[in-house]
């Protein structure tokens, strides 16, 4: 941990005989007490609490939950309304526990962004980025896993759609898919192994976490000027300046969170997971919860299974090797013109990537079509025909519309579309251009703005930056 | 308040709105009418929203629909007898629970010979189903299974027909408004969307047209109708009551405990809401020692 010397006093005989033995005291008031902290860090730099807060709040909703849930299949989907009917106060427990993993994961995706925009994963923050991105990972499969457990249609069709990409790797997919599932298909023995690992991963993030802030504590916070702390005048001391901010920014949070536990708690779910899981009856839509959303484009974005897997898995991945692709010294992007604009759009493509992972592959954004009513069946086919014979090309199509009188069959001749396979591959295609392109190359050839000569410079003007102190 | 939050987003998105529609002028988007239908409406129920809570009237009545029509072939397995005298639900006194409860036969347990064996239903008692198993369910409804209702207002939702750059502005209004009732509308459609098929449409045997149901074909006949069931507190019969009642009951099904959970949220967002703004004026004190 960074050495700056503890002004750690113990003020009575325990904590004196403790700190002779285990100094844990003197530890966490050099980490979170006197921790010397940018003094301009703004709200982003608040998430890391509210991701603490989160994490917290999953634990224990969780292993309240644990408590009443039956991991089998005959019984898990009626545990979980027993726990929404009869445990007392149980609603809450579990709507939090649930709203709790979409407030995590914006969290999450916000604190990323962040780290993305200011340059956070550069020399010398390389490790705390990696260990954030493993996290990210971990909360993937936990959410996912956790999702699972409800035994409900999507659960159950999430869970086969997934386990069922394992069947793409060569050779050994088969039998791989089928150890991961315990059977030949996804069963009971799933279902409990899904429950047991889902009560073991946040552990594992637990300690991700504590290695994510060890990491942070031995380089310290970078800042929105991305210029590292040079005197003491550049810092304030964790207490009670952050303390308060990121009590004050968490409760803001807060709000929001119990918003959607009290008054909107099965907004971000989808109706599907209210009936009981079904092996013979596949949904209409197989939809993953929204965080999962732009993954999941990608993942479709692909024709071929094996390659759209692998893809998926790079979406995350890249992240980790980031910190070298980017070839800037300048950490902030309020200092690189040229990159600003390419960060926006890949933002505005993460979004839209979501919004395509919510639709169905063939639906169109844009389209430009003339469409003529028949009301039968036969007339229209008969006019496709007839096109046909002039123009081999032509994108027809027959559809058939029922309104409260009749039914009509509308010829529908396409001249042109943006599909959502077709956007979702140009928006994944920007995903990694982003990352191998822009980021190696913008580096290279940007001009950057003027950095401020210190963070109190930043803060303070120059002049009254030289005078103080 | 709540009027004012709703305006004000309404006024961001639609400013959104007319630069994503003027930016996408010159190409008309498509909008398939979604399978044909007309658009589901919002209904105004007494238990959404931030003040929302059941109403008890409404809740009696809808058990009485439910009772007398429904329950021939749709069961309430995950309820118990006890539950409708629960507070936040139809709140039935205990003797009137008894007795409902009384009419129903619960297999509980054998006799000396092994065979199964029959008393009447307990307050204690989950709702006996009316078929024994999904495979006579079927075999009585002409192949088609009629769903458990305990969760049926959660289980359904409905999606608006409108262009795709315009629902970011419904995801927020819908957020802040907390609307959660997307399936007790459906079932409000459903219940009242039975019409004469359009001109040209076969049905298949037994089906009937529905203008919301998925496919517009549903198995199940119109279940209710002007006058349907009596109602002793003197409130209309018509059909539409007698949907909104029975939608209304199974909104309570699917989520007993709402009374309770707005009622505690209402405290717990005041509280939250002095607590972050207590924080704040400590924050801003604080700083103001420091400039940042
Ligand atoms: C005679 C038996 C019968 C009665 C009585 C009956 N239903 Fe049904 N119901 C069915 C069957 C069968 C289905 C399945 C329809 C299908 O899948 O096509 C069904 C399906 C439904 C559905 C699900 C529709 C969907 O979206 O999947 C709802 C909701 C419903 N019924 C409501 C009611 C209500 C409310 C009542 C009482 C007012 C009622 N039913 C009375 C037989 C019945
Ligand atoms: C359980 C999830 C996580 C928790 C609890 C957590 C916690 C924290 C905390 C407390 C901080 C310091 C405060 C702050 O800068 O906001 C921090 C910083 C940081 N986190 Fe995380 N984090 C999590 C996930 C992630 C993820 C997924 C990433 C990226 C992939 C990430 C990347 C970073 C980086 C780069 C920093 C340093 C930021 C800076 O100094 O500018 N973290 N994290």
């Amino acid at each position: 941990m960074s050495d700056h010397s503890s002004t750690y006093e113990p003020t009575n005989g325990f904590t004196r005989w403790l700190d002779e033995r285990l100094p844990i005291m003197r530890l966490m008031h050099g980490q979170f007490i006197d921790f010397p902290t940018p003094r301009n860090l703004n709200y982003l730099w608040t998430f890391g609490a509210i991701l603490t807060f989160c994490l917290a709040i999953q634990l224990i909703t969780g292993i309240v939950l644990a408590m009443h849930f039956i991991p089998h299949g005959d019984f898990a989907f009626a545990s979980v309304e027993h726990i929404m009917r009869d445990v007392n106060w149980g609603d809450l427990i579990r709507y939090t526990h649930f709203v709790g993993a979409s407030m995590f994961f914006l969290a999450a995706y916000i604190h990323m962004f962040r780290g993305l925009y200011f340059g956070s994963y550069k020399s010398p923050r390389e490790i705390i980025w990696i260990l954030g991105v493993l996290i990210i990972l971990c909360m993937i499969i936990t959410a996912f896993m956790g999702y699972s457990l409800v035994w409900g249609q999507m659960s159950f069709w999430a869970v086969t759609v997934i386990t069922n990409l394992f069947t793409a790797i060569p050779i050994v997919g088969e039998s791989i898919t089928q150890w991961i599932w315990g059977g030949y298909s996804v069963g009971d023995p799933t279902l409990n192994r899904l429950f047991s690992l889902h009560y073991l991963f946040p552990f594992i993030i637990v300690a991700l976490v504590a290695l994510h802030i060890w990491a942070l504590h031995v380089v310290g916070s970078n800042n929105p000027t991305g210029v590292e702390p040079k005197t003491e005048n550049d810092s304030v001391s964790f207490y009670p300046y952050y303390v308060i901010k990121d009590s004050f920014a968490t409760m803001v949070f807060a709000l929001l969170f119990a918003w959607f536990v009290f008054y909107a708690p099965n907004y971000l779910g989808h109706s599907d997971n209210f009936i009981e899981a079904n092996p013979l009856q596949t949904p209409p839509h197989i939809v993953p919860e929204w965080y999962f959303l732009p993954f999941y484009a990608i993942l479709r974005a692909i024709p071929d299974k094996l390659l759209g897997v692998v893809t998926m898995m790079a979406a995350i991945c890249v992240l980790f090797i980031i910190p070298w692709l980017d070839t800037s010294k300048i950490r902030s992007t309020r200092y690189r013109p040229l990159l600003k604009p390419f960060f926006w759009l890949f933002v505005i493509t993460c979004l839209v990537l979501g919004y395509c992972g919510a639709k169905s592959p063939d639906y169109r954004f844009v389209e430009m079509a003339d469409t003529q009513k028949y009301t039968s069946k036969a007339a229209a086919v008969s006019a496709k025909e007839e096109i046909l014979s002039k123009n081999k090309h032509a994108d027809l199509e027959i559809i058939e519309s029922i309104n409260s009188k009749e039914i009509t069959y509308d010829l529908k001749n396409t001249k042109f579309k943006l599909t959502n396979q077709v956007l979702s591959l140009l928006l994944t295609f920007y995903y990694f251009a982003f990352f191998f392109a822009i980021m190696p190359i913008v580096g290279l050839i940007e001009t950057p703005h003027k950095l401020p000569g210190s963070i109190a410079e930043s803060v303070l003007g120059k002049s009254s930056a030289d005078k103080a102190q | 308040m709540k009027l004012k939050l709703s305006d004000f987003l309404k006024c961001m998105s639609a400013s959104i709105s007319v630069l994503m529609v003027t930016s996408l002028l010159a190409v008309t988007p498509a909008q398939a009418a979604g399978g044909g239908g007309p658009e589901i409406k919002r209904q105004v129920w007494s238990f959404n929203g931030f003040f929302g809570k059941y109403n008890k009237a409404q809740l009696q009545r809808g058990f009485g629909v439910y009772k007398e029509v429904c329950a021939a072939c749709h069961g309430l397995k995950l309820l118990s007898y006890r539950n409708l005298v629960q507070v936040g639900g139809p709140e039935f006194s205990k003797e009137q629970a008894l007795a409902i409860a009384k009419e129903a036969t619960i297999i509980d347990g054998v006799d000396e010979d092994g065979e199964p064996k029959e008393r009447e239903g307990k307050l204690s008692d989950r709702f006996a189903s009316p078929f024994k198993n999904d495979t006579q369910a079927r075999a009585s409804n002409n192949g088609a299974l009629p769903p458990d209702f305990s969760v049926i207002a959660k289980a359904r939702t409905y999606h608006r027909h409108v262009p795709w750059y315009t629902e970011p502005y419904y995801w927020a209004y819908d957020m802040a408004t907390g609307y959660e009732e997307k399936g007790v509308d459906y079932l409000y459609a459903l219940l009242t969307g039975y019409k004469t098929p359009p001109r040209g449409m076969k049905l298949g045997d037994g089906m009937n047209y529905n203008e919301v149901f998925p496919g517009h074909q549903i198995a199940m006949a119109a279940p209710l109708s002007e006058d349907a069931v009596e109602y002793a507190d003197g409130t209309p019969t018509s059909l539409n009551q007698h949907a909104k009642d029975v939608s209304a009951f199974l909104a309570w099904a699917s989520e007993p405990h709402l009374n309770a959970r707005k009622d505690l949220g209402k405290r717990v967002l005041i509280y939250l809401t002095i607590l972050a703004l207590l924080l704040f004026l400590a924050k801003r004190s604080l700083w103001a020692r420091v400039k940042h």
